[in-house]
């Protein structure tokens, strides 16, 4: 692509945001020479469906899954699949799980799912292999290679041995800043299946991997984090064009180490502050239990989302899809080689930080 | 735009009289600062049949000052009876609106009022020329422009009708309201203790407040923005190819005849201007001054009584319980558990909204 971002959203985008069609997907050739190869597919993430009792839900995680499914069913030209991209629970209940794929039932097409530890530390994923998707699996789609690892399993002995039930495991992992909690892990032996999975790609394939943690350290303290990230970029790095799309942070975020991009995908529940504006000096604010207020306490959906992404490239374009605020494009830039914001990666337009606290 | 407290002070000494108690000073464009002379031309413009294509529809035919310059039906009806789609929306304290229609497809008074001489079910006319010939060749026109713009023959256009018309508009104000004397005017004595106990579930419980905005010194009753309350769901486009129809149909006709033509259309709110997701089935949140009076209710005139709109936002949205919560509802609204009383409270609150030039003698 020679274009830069910019300039291709002039032309090609403003051209298609102009269209009879009510949301535009930029739909470019994949290969000049392969129209076939040109797809998009949409991402969503992190409902978090909360059973209260019985039939009872949280309505405003409720609202916010069927509000990401009924916006991507009016997506045209139509995605070539979904994702959903973890924690569809809160707590990991079969009730949970059960309302959460009746509301993605919805979704017209295929939807591929990935594990959250919110789905995951109930029942150690048994009720999720059964009846929804495999923990790790990869598969092909016009010239892209796939790859779904289940990147928030942990230590066995934090796993199988220090809690007195279920239940507890789940909470435990559930919370922010616990001390007792434990790093997400990928694990040897996914690793070693990915490896030989890997094996059969030619290295000039574009990879996709779609994880629920960040295959990056960011910040240990919510497990923005996971332990064996490095060996898991290992794997990847050896191939030209490698994307990490990845849930659980609930924000925007992205990052380029070699030749592996790195993407976060919203949260339809809620938004998580970026640690680095929460983790300041020391304060006396009570610590943080709760997800946060919005910046519109009025507006739930607020500072939430999903994304549809295209692969024109062979890197990820992801187009945030924000009720209420502003839309974001974060592409893959050729000229810098890591993905960019096409608002705010200039320095003079971006937000800056509140530090008054 | 000039800042507020210059466009005060520009107002105050072109036309002589203060904001009621309760409102702001009135926003004025730099380009059209308001005299008595074209307040006179613009009531009369306003008030003038002969610019519908029957000689029977006036500006005012649908914002009747009797009605609180709303017109009292479910849906306006224009030339010959012709009904559009949606409730006529007041003129009074237009003039603080930061975007004209439901769906604020236009940015100013001035540019709104070009939209409904066309429309062919409000008063269709081909063209805006049939006005333009009558105001420059109409004595009393004459002297009106000439005294108004100081302008006659072809220099009279469009321009200076609209700029008329938004004049008088801007005169248009209602504050000074049981509330105001009550909230700014520190008399606590000008609500009803019933009204008192509707304004404290309109602030909280109710989460009214939250988009019919109070301030420290002064309530338009409106956040100027467009929400996706449940109104018109029923309506709405159900699937991709129902939407893409309705939007072709907005690019082919234009907005202003598009949504007045067809409910499923009319039902895609704001998405109408801006064709983005959160917009769609969004609409202007209404001011709620004189609100006892501009019945029925919502963008579609939908409800009939103050009970009823309570009952729907107290239902999140719903005309009953047992309606499906529609998909893109807007995240502010849901149920709000407000008791009957607390429902029957925040009506007479609703009326203490209304000033007493409009009050019904």
């Amino acid at each position: 692509m020679k274009m830069n971002r910019r300039a291709f959203l002039k032309t090609t985008g403003a051209a298609a945001m102009a269209s009879a069609l009510p949301i535009s997907l930029v739909r470019v050739a994949f290969g000049e020479k392969n129209p076939a190869k040109d797809f998009t597919f949409a991402y969503i993430s992190d409902a978090h469906i909360q059973q209260i009792e019985g039939s009872k839900f949280v309505r405003n995680w409720d609202m916010g899954l069927i509000r990401a499914v009924q916006e991507a069913n009016l997506l045209t030209p139509r995605p070539d699949f979904f994702f959903f991209g973890g924690d569809l629970a809160q707590l990991g209940k079969k009730e949970e799980l059960d309302h959460g794929l009746e509301i993605i039932s919805n979704l017209r097409g295929k939807v591929y799912y990935v594990m959250g530890e919110h789905d995951y530390y109930l029942d150690l994923g048994k009720y999720w292999e059964s009846k929804i998707s495999p923990l790790w699996y990869s598969f092909d789609h016009k010239g892209v290679h796939f790859v779904v690892l289940t990147s928030i399993l942990t230590y066995d002995e934090w796993t199988y041995h220090k809690w007195a039930t279920p239940m507890d495991r789940m909470l435990a992992m559930a919370r922010l800043d616990n001390p007792e909690g434990s790093p997400f892990l990928v694990g040897e032996k996914q690793r070693d299946w990915l490896k030989k999975d890997l094996e059969k790609v030619n290295k000039s394939t574009p990879l996709v991997v779609c994880s629920h943690s960040p295959l990056q350290k960011i910040y240990k303290g919510w497990n923005f984090w996971t332990d064996d990230a490095e060996s898991v970029q290992t794997l990847l790095k050896p191939f030209d064009k490698v994307t990490v799309i990845y849930g659980h942070v609930h924000q925007i975020q992205y990052n380029q180490v070699g030749s592996i991009s790195f993407h976060a995908v919203m949260a339809t529940a809620w938004p998580w502050p970026y640690p680095k504006s929460y983790v300041q000096q020391a304060n006396r604010l009570p610590r943080l239990t709760v997800p946060m207020n919005r910046a519109d306490p009025f507006f739930e959906r607020d500072a939430t989302g999903w994304q549809f992404i295209n692969v024109r490239t062979g890197n990820v374009d992801m187009e945030y899809q924000l009720p209420s605020n502003e839309n974001r494009s974060v592409a893959f830039s050729p000229k810098t080689g890591s993905p960019q914001d096409s608002k705010y990666q200039n320095v003079n337009r971006r937000v800056p930080p509140q530090n008054h606290y | 735009m000039l800042r507020v407290g210059v466009i005060a002070a520009t107002f105050v000494a072109c036309v002589a009289f203060a904001e009621p108690l309760g409102l702001p000073p009135v926003p004025i464009p730099a380009d059209n600062p308001p005299t008595p002379e074209k307040v006179k031309l613009g009531d009369k413009l306003f008030n003038d049949k002969r610019f519908s294509a029957t000689g029977e529809v006036s500006c005012a035919t649908c914002h009747d000052k009797e009605k609180g310059f709303t017109d009292g039906l479910q849906v306006s009806e224009g030339i010959n009876k012709l009904k559009g789609t949606r409730n006529a929306p007041t003129v009074v304290n237009a003039a603080y609106l930061k975007t004209q229609f439901w769906d604020g497809r236009e940015p100013t008074l001035e540019s709104q009022s070009t939209q409904p001489f066309l429309n062919p079910v409000e008063m269709a006319l081909p063209s805006h020329d049939p006005i333009v010939k009558i105001v420059r060749t109409d004595p009393e026109y004459i002297d009106l422009f000439k005294r108004a713009f100081g302008k006659t023959g072809d220099k009279v256009t469009m321009k200076e009708v609209t700029q008329a018309i938004a004049s008088f508009e801007r005169t248009l104000l209602a504050g000074n309201s049981p509330f105001d004397r009550y909230f700014y005017g520190g008399e606590k004595t000008a609500m009803s203790p019933v009204a008192i106990r509707g304004f404290d579930v309109f602030i909280n419980q109710g989460r009214c407040v939250s988009c019919h905005v109070i301030e420290q010194t002064q309530a338009l009753f409106t956040d100027n923005r467009f929400h996706m309350i449940g109104s018109g769901a029923k309506q709405m486009p159900k699937n991709l190819d129902d939407l893409a129809a309705a939007v072709e149909e907005v690019k082919k006709k234009g907005t202003d005849i598009a949504v007045l033509s067809n409910e499923k259309t009319s039902s895609l709110g704001r998405y109408a201007v801006t064709r983005d997701l959160t917009d769609i089935g969004a609409f202007k949140t209404p001011t709620l001054r004189n609100v006892a009076l501009t019945a029925p209710y919502l963008h579609d005139g939908s409800l009939k009584t103050l009970e009823e709109v309570i009952q729907f936002y107290n239902n999140g949205g719903r005309e009953k319980e047992t309606d499906p919560v529609p998909e893109l509802l807007s995240g502010g609204i849901r149920p709000l558990n407000l008791s009957n009383e607390q429902q029957a409270d925040l009506v007479e609150f609703l009326k203490a909204l209304t000033s007493p030039e409009f009050a019904k003698k």
